[in-house]
């Protein structure tokens, strides 16, 4: 097998889809622990100070760019993989086959990723870009033990005052739950767990995680629209 | 159960050959047993048809037992029509009630093109199993059978995943049209036995490069090809062979 075939061959791409996926779901672990520090009830000095690391530390900065990769191998690697496998039936079926015998989630993975995208987009908008490059006049500097940072939970505050935004949020949470429900499972199938009894564990781990990482997710915007932290 | 007779109507895909764009037709048949099978059904229409001059419905057929896999019908939204575990063959009549409105279709992928109404060309499995599916066996006198011990799990899956009959359901059901349930299955049925040793790196690098060159779609595990199979083709097999596949790419030379 040649490298190129990661990409090109069927199973290829489904190994890339699925290590990346995976990547992507630990990615998520770090990521909601750090943000479920707003909750400390401690007007986000924690929250801060966990971001402000993350922020700050080299070794984090360049596992920063792997993420970025990873991200982007999946997203263009999941559109390719949508519409050529879209174009594998010219002509469809006049009784479409519907739910009978899969779940339509399984079946909308394209749509549920899409979906994801297009709240990336203005997720990086309201907090990465500021916080790297231009700026926001919410993004107040503050100084905690003598260390001086962003203040980015009073970014979250402002940007969380919309009420558009905590429902785009929750669409996007909801998505990740769908996917996750049948990327978890799957990833470990890409990757050849043919075991019954792993696969079991693997089901009902997989449709935990998917639940408490987006209800935590979730949750975020929701408790600051309401004024809970 | 008790004997019925029906009448009912059919939708069925009528194409007279593959350059033909096809439509569908319809069809009343009269005083259908609930003892006939599909395929018994069709025959009387086609007798119909016959006899008024007309062109009879053509489709694949061959055992009518259940096990050569040439019935390929899309029956009402699913590959065999509505049993779990059954081919078209083996579908009776009593699955349906007086009334009842049957839409029949060939199987709908771009590797499978129909040939004539519901006789879709199927020859990329052949070329599949070509490219792969075989082993070594010296020649000179036969080995005594048991001489070689054989863990009875592993048997039992490799018996269990020679039971596909190549019908390509699967790939029918399968919104990406991928055929990896089939090629899971083959390559299953032999790297799970020491005889399937030998070729085991280059037969799943091969047939998974045929199936790719035979333009089916990539696998998703959405599970639609394991609901459908008449054989009860297990998806594990899949799972197994994406390890086999990343195993032999990873571990060959070019
Ligand atoms: C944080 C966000 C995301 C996570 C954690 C994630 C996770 C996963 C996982 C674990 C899989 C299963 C891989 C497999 O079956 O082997 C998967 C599949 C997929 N993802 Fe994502 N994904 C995310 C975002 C996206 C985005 C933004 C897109 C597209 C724009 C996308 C598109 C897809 C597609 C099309 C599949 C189907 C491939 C398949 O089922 O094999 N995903 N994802
Ligand atoms: S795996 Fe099942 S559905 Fe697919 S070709 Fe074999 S018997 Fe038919
Ligand atoms: S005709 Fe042989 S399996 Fe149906």
């Amino acid at each position: 097998m040649k490298w190129s075939e990661l990409f090109t061959s069927s199973i290829g791409k489904k190994w890339v889809m699925a290590l990346t996926g995976l990547f992507l779901i630990i990615f998520l672990i770090v990521h909601a622990g750090i943000n479920a520090c707003i909750w400390a009830n401690d007007g986000g000095v924690m929250f801060n100070k966990a971001a402000h690391f993350m922020g700050s530390t080299v070794v984090i900065r360049i596992a920063e760019i792997g993420l970025f990769l990873g991200i982007f191998l999946h997203i263009i690697q999941g559109l390719m993989l949508e519409f050529q496998n879209r174009s594998k039936r010219k002509k469809g079926y006049e009784v479409p086959m519907g739910n009978k015998g899969s779940k339509w989630y399984s079946r909308s993975m394209g749509l549920l990723g899409t979906i994801l995208l297009l709240f990336f987009i203005l997720h990086w908008w309201h907090f990465w870009v500021p916080a790297r490059f231009i700026g926001h006049e919410e993004l107040t500097e503050i100084e905690i033990n003598g260390v001086h940072m962003h203040n980015m939970y009073n970014l979250m505050q402002y940007t969380f005052q919309e009420l558009w935004v905590v429902i785009a949020y929750v669409i996007a949470c909801i998505s990740l739950c769908w996917h996750l429900i049948h990327g978890f499972q799957s990833a470990f199938r890409t990757v050849g767990v043919s075991n019954s009894k792993y696969m079991a564990l693997i089901q009902n781990v997989g449709i935990g995680y998917s639940i408490i990482i987006s209800l935590a997710f979730a949750m975020m915007p929701v408790s600051m629209y309401l004024g809970w932290v | 159960m008790e004997h019925y007779n029906m009448n009912l109507t059919l939708k069925v895909w009528r194409q007279k050959n593959a350059s033909d764009s096809g439509k569908f037709e319809t069809y009343p048949v009269k005083n259908i047993s609930s003892e006939m099978s599909f395929l018994e059904m069709i025959d009387v229409l086609n007798e119909e048809l016959i006899s008024e001059g007309k062109d009879p419905i053509a489709f694949d057929h061959d055992c009518r037992e259940g096990i050569c896999g040439a019935c390929s019908m899309y029956i009402n939204g699913r590959p065999h029509g509505p049993w779990h575990a059954n081919t078209t063959c083996q579908l009776h009549m009593r699955a349906y009630k007086d009334g009842d409105t049957v839409v029949i279709e060939p199987w709908r992928a771009n590797s499978f093109p129909v040939i004539k109404d519901l006789v879709v060309d199927r020859s990329a499995f052949d070329r599949i199993i070509q490219a792969g599916g075989y082993i070594s066996v010296n020649t000179g006198n036969a080995v005594d059978a048991n001489a070689i011990a054989i863990n009875k799990d592993n048997a039992d899956a490799a018996f269990a995943a020679a039971a596909c009959i190549g019908c390509g359901a699967c790939v029918a059901a399968c919104k990406n049209s991928s055929a990896l349930l089939f090629v899971s299955a083959k390559v299953s049925h032999l790297a799970l036995l020491p005889q399937g040793n030998p070729e085991r790196k280059t037969r799943a690098m091969n047939m998974v490069a045929q199936m790719d060159k035979e333009g089916f779609g990539s696998c998703t595990n959405t599970g639609a090809c394991e609901a459908v199979c008449p054989k009860e083709i297990s998806i594990e097999n899949i799972a197994r062979l994406n390890r086999e596949y990343m195993m032999a790419g990873a571990s060959a030379d070019k």
